[in-house]
């Protein structure tokens, strides 16, 4: 087998990102939201915390695959400082590149390190485990925004 | 004819995936399908394609004798004593929420208590904690020994003159081991309840006899012993069979119906409301035909030989955990495993690419994945198709995603 294909997809800005994942760990009487992958049993919980129409704390916990945890790392950096309809934009806009949907290329640029994970869109079976923090940020943001 | 040989009769094993030659080893999920199996539900559709149990013309006659026919050949693959006791359903599945619907219905009461194994995969336990909860009885669960075995003692400290119903797998989906039925069978009959056995993992790699193994029902899947999906096979004991009411009406289950009430169909159609899943009662019977055609002695000394290749192959290698057994005189063909830092998915993806199919998740045994403290294990299972030389290709190719992760 070639490992180029493997290179494919775990490129090393994924691999660095899933052995030392930023913002990582709990963040104390901050509300959960938890989702599970019902394929393989992983678990993600965001946190996050609007403050003035900003996203100025977020942080993720559980254990999973090495996509799955480096797309909760990048999906972190990604969206702390937003408002909560720019997180919500950018959300779909992630989601589409891992569908293997065209972006604009501002949107390649706000994404930074998460737009490597567009390679995710030639492993179907793999897109749920990108996915899976970037709908439990979507879900907090909304319930966030109930409480506001 | 030498087992390998046997191999060419599987088309899809000719294909290529992601560039390389497939290597099937999730032969527990499903089996792949002989061209036998194929050509009779071709066959079928191009030539006999009529509804059963309801013409009086020529080809429903002949649907009809086929359909049946296959009744007659399960009967004997797994020596029902009749006919009668076999009932054809959608699956393993739709198998045991039959009796859980019929039986479990008709006579769980409050208090009473089901038994099942911390091994059971989630079609024999959901239906029967969900009854459970129905009924506000109590489920327990039969423990295991630390290699995964069942803990027999357990077993007999559970199973009481409380317990109604003991719902038991023949072999494990995950830990790769056979449960000791007829054992199991008699003590739950000395305390007056029956046993349910789901043989999804069995009926393909072993003789199953249903009498010799006293088992109250046998529940088992078409397509994971060569046949299509679609089809399944519920066995029941005649004295069982005839105190139930069904729990599907419509068409083909009545004898005789008023505005004001119903006559059911005797056994087993009774039990088989609507039209039938006929091409893949054809198709099932045409992979039972080619099973035994190869025999189970040959199939037995393949699989095993292919398991221990598989087992010793994953426990040479460093940082693998292998759980049940970790002897092939106690693992059947069904080998699951982790390796230490790397998460079962990027293992299946890494093995994908050079075209081994493995399957990486819970196993639809999340409880079991529970008590052994991962969340997920990789699974590799062959099938007597499976040669010596695609397990040797498997374990390179695991040796070299292991060392990429591992840089
Ligand atoms: C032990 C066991 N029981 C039950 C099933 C369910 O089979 P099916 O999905 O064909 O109903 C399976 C297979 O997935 C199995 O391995």
């Amino acid at each position: 087998m070639s490992l180029l294909k493997l290179n494919a997809l775990y490129q090393t800005v994924i691999l660095e990102h899933a052995q030392a994942p930023h913002h990582q760990g709990e963040l104390l009487g901050v509300q959960k939201t938890t989702l599970n992958n019902p394929t393989c049993g992983d678990v993600i919980t965001v946190q996050l915390v609007v403050d003035a129409d900003k996203i100025n704390q977020l942080q993720f916990m559980g254990t999973g695959c090495t996509i799955s945890q480096a797309s909760a790392s990048v999906m972190t950096d990604v969206l702390l400082g937003h408002s909560v309809p720019e997180a919500q934009a950018l959300i779909a806009e992630f989601s589409k590149l891992v569908m293997g949907e065209p972006i604009s290329a501002a949107s390649q640029k706000e994404l930074g390190d998460a737009a490597v994970l567009g390679s995710v869109a030639e492993f179907p079976t793999r897109i749920r485990c990108a996915m899976l923090a970037w709908h439990a940020a979507a879900q907090g943001l909304e319930e966030a925004s109930k409480h506001e | 004819m030498a087992i390998t040989e046997f191999r060419a009769d599987f088309p899809i094993l000719k294909t290529k995936i992601n560039d390389e030659p497939l290597i099937y080893l999730d032969n527990a999920a499903t089996t792949q399908k002989p061209q036998a199996v194929i050509d009779a539900i071709s066959a079928y559709y191009t030539a006999d394609n009529a509804n059963v149990h309801r013409g009086v013309y020529t080809l429903a006659a002949r649907a009809t004798a086929q359909y049946e026919a296959v009744r007659d050949q399960v009967a004997a693959f797994i020596h029902a004593p009749q006919r009668e006791s076999i009932v054809f359903t959608r699956s393993t599945t739709d198998s045991l929420n039959l009796v859980a619907q019929t039986y479990g219905e008709q006579v769980v009461q409050a208090g009473d208590e089901i038994v099942v194994t911390a091994m059971e995969h989630h079609s024999n336990l959901v239906p029967w904690q969900q009854l459970a909860l129905r009924k506000q009885a109590k489920l327990s669960v039969i423990q295991l020994q630390p290699d995964g075995q069942l803990d027999l003692a357990s077993a007999r400290q559970l199973i009481s003159d409380k317990t109604v119903l003991v719902a038991v797998a023949h072999s494990s989906n995950v830990l790769g081991v056979t449960n000791p039925i007829k054992v199991l069978a008699q003590v739950a009959h000395q305390h007056g309840a029956i046993i349910v056995v789901d043989g999804a993992q069995t009926v393909a790699h072993q003789p199953v006899d249903v009498q010799a193994l006293d088992a109250d029902f046998y529940a088992f899947s078409g397509h994971k012993i060569y046949g299509p999906t679609g089809v399944g096979v519920l066995y029941g004991k005649l004295s069982l069979l005839q105190t139930l009411t069904p729990a599907q009406f419509g068409g083909e289950m009545i004898s005789d119906v008023t505005w004001e009430r119903t006559e059911f169909a005797p056994i087993p159609q009774r039990f088989e409301a609507g039209t039938p899943n006929i091409s893949g009662v054809i198709g099932l019977g045409a992979a039972l035909t080619y099973l035994q055609q190869i025999g189970f002695a040959a199939i037995q000394a393949q699989e095993q030989a292919l398991t221990e290749a598989l087992l010793n192959g994953l426990l040479a290698q460093s940082a693998v955990t292998v759980y049940g057994p970790q002897s092939v005189a106690q693992h059947g063909p069904v080998v699951a495993f982790n390796v230490a830092g790397i998460h079962p998915h990027d293992l299946a993806t890494g093995l994908d690419l050079g075209g081994v199919e493995v399957r990486a998740g819970h196993h639809c045994a999340q409880p079991l994945m529970q008590l052994l403290q991962v969340p997920a294990t990789v699974r590799a299972s062959v099938a007597f198709y499976n040669t010596t030389t695609e397990i040797d290709h498997f374990l390179t190719t695991l040796q070299a995603v292991k060392e990429f992760f591992q840089r």
